[in-house]
Order: C-alpha cells, then structure tokens, then sequence
C-alpha cells in the first residue's frame, strides 16, 4: 500500500478511502497486486529466517546442527543406557537432575541460536544522507583520494571512545557494537560470532548464550561423573569387559564428554570472569580496557563491583528488537520537494511499526522502492513452520555474491584494527570468529545508491518479478563505481 | 481520536515534506538510550526552543525509565529465568510497555504541538532508536523553502 498509517496494520483498509484524494492512474492497479510482504524478507543483512520470521539465525548453520546432536545423542545414550541401572542402584533423582538440565541447556541453546542478538537496522536513505552531509561540512573538501577516518569521539565516564561510521549500515556505530561480517549487521554490544549456536552472540542473546554454555558445563560434568560412577559398579559385579559389552554407549559418552569438558568448563570461566568486569570477548581480545594500554585506561561501562556487573548483564532489563521482523513493509512515496542536499530523489522504506506513532505523512505518488544496493534474496521459506528446522538443502540467496563484492569494494585496506581480524580464540576447541572493524573505503562508495534511483524509477513500482532486474541494476552501479 | 486525524489529514492534503532533521543519539552516558537535547537551526522559525527541548527531555526520561536497573527489572529478570522466559508469553516485558507509553507520549505531542506548526515527530523505534525524525512540511502552494510560509502552514492546518 502507498499510504502511510497512523495505527495499526490491521486498520490498513479503513484509511485507504481516506488518503487516496488524489488519483494518478497508476494507483489503483497497484492497490490491488501488491503483495504483503514481511521485513525478515527484505532484511538485507546475511541472516535466513524460519517460521515466518520467528526465528533468526546466521547464514551458516552447519555447526549448530553438529552441536544439537552431539548434545541430544550423548543425553540419549545417558538416559537409555546408564540411567537405569543408576536410577535403580543410587538413586532416581539422578535421571530426574539430568533431565531438567538436559531441558535447561536446550531450552537456553534455542534462544541463544533463534533470537535477534541486537541487530541494529540500517539507516534510511535520508538519515545517510543527512550524515554524509553532516561529514562533508566537518571535512571541508575532501583533499587528495582518501579522506580521513570517518571517527567521532565521544567521553563516557571519563574515558574517550572513538565511534567509527559502518559503512555498510551508513550510521556510527553505538558503543560496543560491532559490524559481524558473517552476518553482514551491525549488532549491539556485539561479543562474538558463535557458530556452535549458529548466531552471533550480542545484546540480547549474551545471558542465554552464558546460561547455555553454564548449564552445558554443569550437564556435562554430571553426565561424565554419572557415567564413570555406573562403569565402576558395574565393573565391580560383573567385570570391567562385561560391563563394556553391557553398556557399550559409555564408552562413546566418557570421550565427547572428557572432550568437552576442558573446553566447556574453560569456557564458562571466561565468560564469568567477562561478566563481572562488564566487557564483551570483542573488547577483552582487542585490549581496549586493559591497563597495558595506558596508565588511565579503564573500562567505563563496569559498574564498580561484581555483583552489579552480573547482575546488569543477567537480570537487567531485555530491549526488545529493533528490527521487527514480522512487521509488513511499508512502502514509502517519494518526497515532492527535494531536499537541499538533494541525494534523497527516491522514497525511503519506511517501517510499520505496532507501536501507534505518527509516521510522516505523504502525497500519493507513484512508489518506488530502494533498498541501497542492498536487495533482499534471502532463503524465504514462507508459510508455517514445519515444526522442525530444514536440516540443510536451503537455496543460496542469489545476493550473496553481490553482496560480497560490494562489501570488497568497500574494505580495501584494513588498518589500525587488523589485529582483530579473524581472531580465532581457541579455548579447547571453541571458536570465536571476531569480525574485523569495516575500514574507511574511497570516496564515491557512499552514494552508490543515487545512479540506482534512476534505474528504480525506470522500473516502476516494487513488483516482486521485477526484483531480480533491480539487482542487476544495482550489481552494475555498483561495479561502475567501483571503477571510479 | 477524530481530532488526531483531523489535524494530520489536514496536514497531508495542505502541505508536503520539505525536510527531514535528525536529532543523533547522546552516547556521553555510555549505551543507554539518550538523544541529543540541541536544537537544530531548520526548526528556528517552526517552533519555541522550550517546547522541543521539554519534548526531547522527556522522551530522554522515559528511555531511562525503561532502561533502569532496579529491584524491579532484577525481578522481573529473574522471574523470566524460573520459568524459562515463558511468562512473556502472556505479559510484555517493562521495557515494553514504556516504549508503548512513548507511542502515546509521541502521538499526543504530535497531535498538539507539531502537526500544527507543520512538523511531525517519527517514533524513534521505527528508525532503531538511532533517530528522532522530525519531518518538516512545507504548504503546498508555496515554494520549496524551509523557512517562512510557517505561519500560513499552520493556520491552514488548524
């Protein structure tokens, strides 16, 4: 729909008589093909959907399956092989712990892989450009090919922090948020890329992905300590060989479980010990509070003490997400009058939101639909969820590719942060991908979206057909702007 | 609720968008959520300095509402572990429901002081609590100016 609404989605009918005053042609044909389509399928970050938008994970989900199964298997084998002869022989409270923990560390295990960690959404052409804007009038003319850094620096608690300017997301980045380039989202107080939870781990995610990594040790140790118990009384009636034949599911649940145990456990540690000094993974690889830096150097966002360190991170209050997946696109108009800056020549998408805020209200011209280079084509598995997840098999977005290239040509050169590059902190076996802070990139890369507005004006109305088309535009701006 | 559409119909069939000013997010606090109180030069002539910033003040006051670590959010915090974050199922999180008050807060002044002086505020949720979108409107005979033509804007909306 064209218009723009004041209340909720569902009253979307009710207003259309009384916006639509008046009437280009083109309108009402429009009115009737456009298809309703949901956020999680224009979201141009490099995340797949499930359930229609319920569930949020990273692109590569590989290891989270891995991790799903060895943690089902091994409580499998537990509670078939071992638990009733401990049940039977100590006591049944024992299938009874393991089972509530068993449900505890998937239960915490799903929200840490399906929830939104904290995505910041991308600006809005306008904003970009009132930033750009913003920049130039700092910068003065732009001397020689490269500008400066886009940084500014701001003092919390006494300390300078340097807020650096994404480049793919077109805003500064808050404090302690982070660009994941697997992901391809900025997301908010970003820690690290999980893959074993298929998810980044960031704002929103961080306390159940510490419950999930607390309670996997727990379950762990337990199931080890159990399983070893059982093989020694048992080998004590019946012989250890027999016992081996008896139960020969222990043998395989005492090696994953010694195997996880050091890295688990270790791991656990680490992130207490993060907690209680309030820093993220991302922040304590880069040594940005440490004391080595400089004599004054401290972390600003630690509260003084432990306990309201983890209090603040476990139990303070849960924002809720910024990118409203389930809401419906809302498709904009473009502006009547330029702006003075004049960058902003097509519509920006705005979001519905089930909030009843008044949105800007503007004539009803012909749509035309930008996405900044950026097109959705991401795997849109429409319709309810089958209940379990696709076990693999999905279609490769065809924007990956473009994507990439595009996020090639804006990172050229990596400077001051190639230290946290790829930063594989190995803990016994577990892996934290750091994404490497975006460096500034040559001038020209910002605006790639204004040589695309023509082409999206050429095009007409956002048509789902016609998406394909769009991106190809948008490959091909790209590319020659690239060659700038 | 006539009056509220009444207004902002008005609006939309007397004038276009001229301009949009964005207020940035204040970060001198750390991460919590605060925008930046300075008023911006396009809105000089639109409206009174006190108003916006009693505005802005406010809506700085509600996100630090939301975002305030008490005994309240430590127990609701610790409720949702206990029963496994089920409980959000039935009631919404505090944090939540101070956002929908900002809806309202929004909407009112809206409503009452900006949509009259052909100005409209955008729900800062909806732009990732990066923003505060102010959208200015111009009247539609008029040229495409900022400045002046407030006056006969307004009293067109009214």
């Amino acid at each position: 729909m064209l218009h723009l609404r004041v209340a909720e989605p569902m009253r979307e009918c009710e207003y259309s008589q009384i916006s639509t005053r008046s009437s280009t042609p083109m309108e009402t044909p429009y009115k009737k093909r456009t298809p309703k389509r949901r956020k999680w399928q224009a979201f141009p970050g490099r995340n797949k959907f499930y359930c229609n938008g319920r569930i949020m994970m990273a692109r590569q989900t590989g290891v989270f399956y891995l991790t799903l199964v060895l943690i089902l298997v091994t409580s499998g084998l537990f509670f078939a092989f071992d638990c009733p002869f401990l049940s039977m022989q100590i006591t049944p409270a024992i299938p009874v712990i393991g089972g509530v923990l068993f449900v505890f560390v998937l239960g915490t295990l799903f929200r840490t892989s399906f929830s939104d960690p904290g995505v910041l959404p991308r600006a809005t052409p306008d904003e970009a450009a009132d930033l750009e804007r913003q920049i130039d009038v700092a910068n003065g003319s732009s001397s020689g090919y490269r500008p400066p850094p886009r940084t500014r620096e701001v003092v919390i608690n006494g300390q300078t922090v340097k807020l650096k300017y994404c480049f793919t997301c077109k805003i500064f980045r808050p404090p302690r948020a982070s660009h994941c380039s697997l992901c391809d989202n900025c997301v908010e107080r970003f820690d690290h890329h999980c893959p074993w939870v298929g998810n980044c781990v960031g704002k929103r995610n961080y306390r159940f992905f510490y419950m999930f990594i607390l309670s996997l040790s727990f379950l762990t140790i337990f199931i080890f300590a159990f399983v070893i118990t059982h093989v020694i009384l048992r080998s004590h009636r019946y012989g250890f060989l027999n016992t081996l034949k008896d139960s020969p599911a222990s043998v395989l649940e005492v090696v994953v479980c010694f195997f996880s145990v050091w890295s688990i456990v270790g791991l656990s540690g680490f992130h207490t010990y993060l907690i209680s000094s309030n820093q993220t993974t991302n922040e304590d690889i880069k040594g940005s509070w440490s004391s080595k830096r400089g004599k004054g150097n401290y972390n600003p966002y630690s509260y003084g003490n432990i306990f309201t360190n983890c209090c603040a991170a476990l139990c303070g209050p849960l924002p809720p997400s910024l990118i409203d997946r389930r809401g419906f696109v809302q498709l904009d108009t473009p502006q009547s009058i330029p702006p003075t800056n004049g960058i902003t020549m097509y519509g920006s998408t705005q979001s519905q939101s089930h909030m009843a805020a008044a949105t800007p209200l503007l004539q009803s011209e012909p749509v035309i639909l930008t996405d900044e280079a950026f097109l959705p084509g991401r795997t849109s598995l429409g319709g309810p969820c089958s209940g379990a997840l696709p076990l693999g098999g999905h279609p490769t977005p065809p924007t990956s590719t473009p994507n990439l290239s595009c996020d090639n040509d804006m990172l050229p050169l990596r400077n001051e942060q190639s230290d946290g590059l790829r930063h594989h902190h190995t803990d016994g076996g577990h892996h934290h991908f750091l994404t490497p802070e975006e460096a500034p990139s040559p001038p020209g890369m910002l605006p790639c979206g204004s040589p695309l507005g023509h082409s999206h004006t050429i095009q007409g109305f956002y048509n789902p057909a016609s998406q394909d088309s769009l991106h190809e535009d948008s490959v091909r701006g790209l590319v020659k702007l690239s060659s700038v | 609720m006539a009056t509220e559409f009444h207004n902002l119909q008005e609006l939309r069939h007397s004038a276009s968008l001229a301009n949009k000013v964005f207020l940035q997010r204040d970060y001198s606090d750390g991460t919590t959520c605060r925008f930046q109180t300075k008023f911006p030069s396009e809105l000089e002539s639109r409206i009174e300095r006190p108003l916006f910033e009693d505005t802005v003040k406010r809506l700085n006051t509600y996100y630090a509402e939301a975002e305030k670590m008490g005994g309240q959010s430590y127990l609701e915090g610790c409720l949702a572990c206990a029963t496994a974050y089920l409980i959000f199922l039935c009631m919404e999180t505090r944090y939540e429901k101070v956002l929908k008050k900002i809806g309202r807060y929004i909407q009112e002044q809206n409503e009452k002081i900006y949509a009259p002086r052909g100005l409209l505020i955008t729900d800062p949720i909806e732009r990732g609590m990066r923003v505060i979108e102010i959208s200015i409107y111009e009247d539609r005979g008029s040229s495409g100016s900022c400045s002046g033509s407030s006056s006969t804007s307004g009293s067109s909306a009214r």
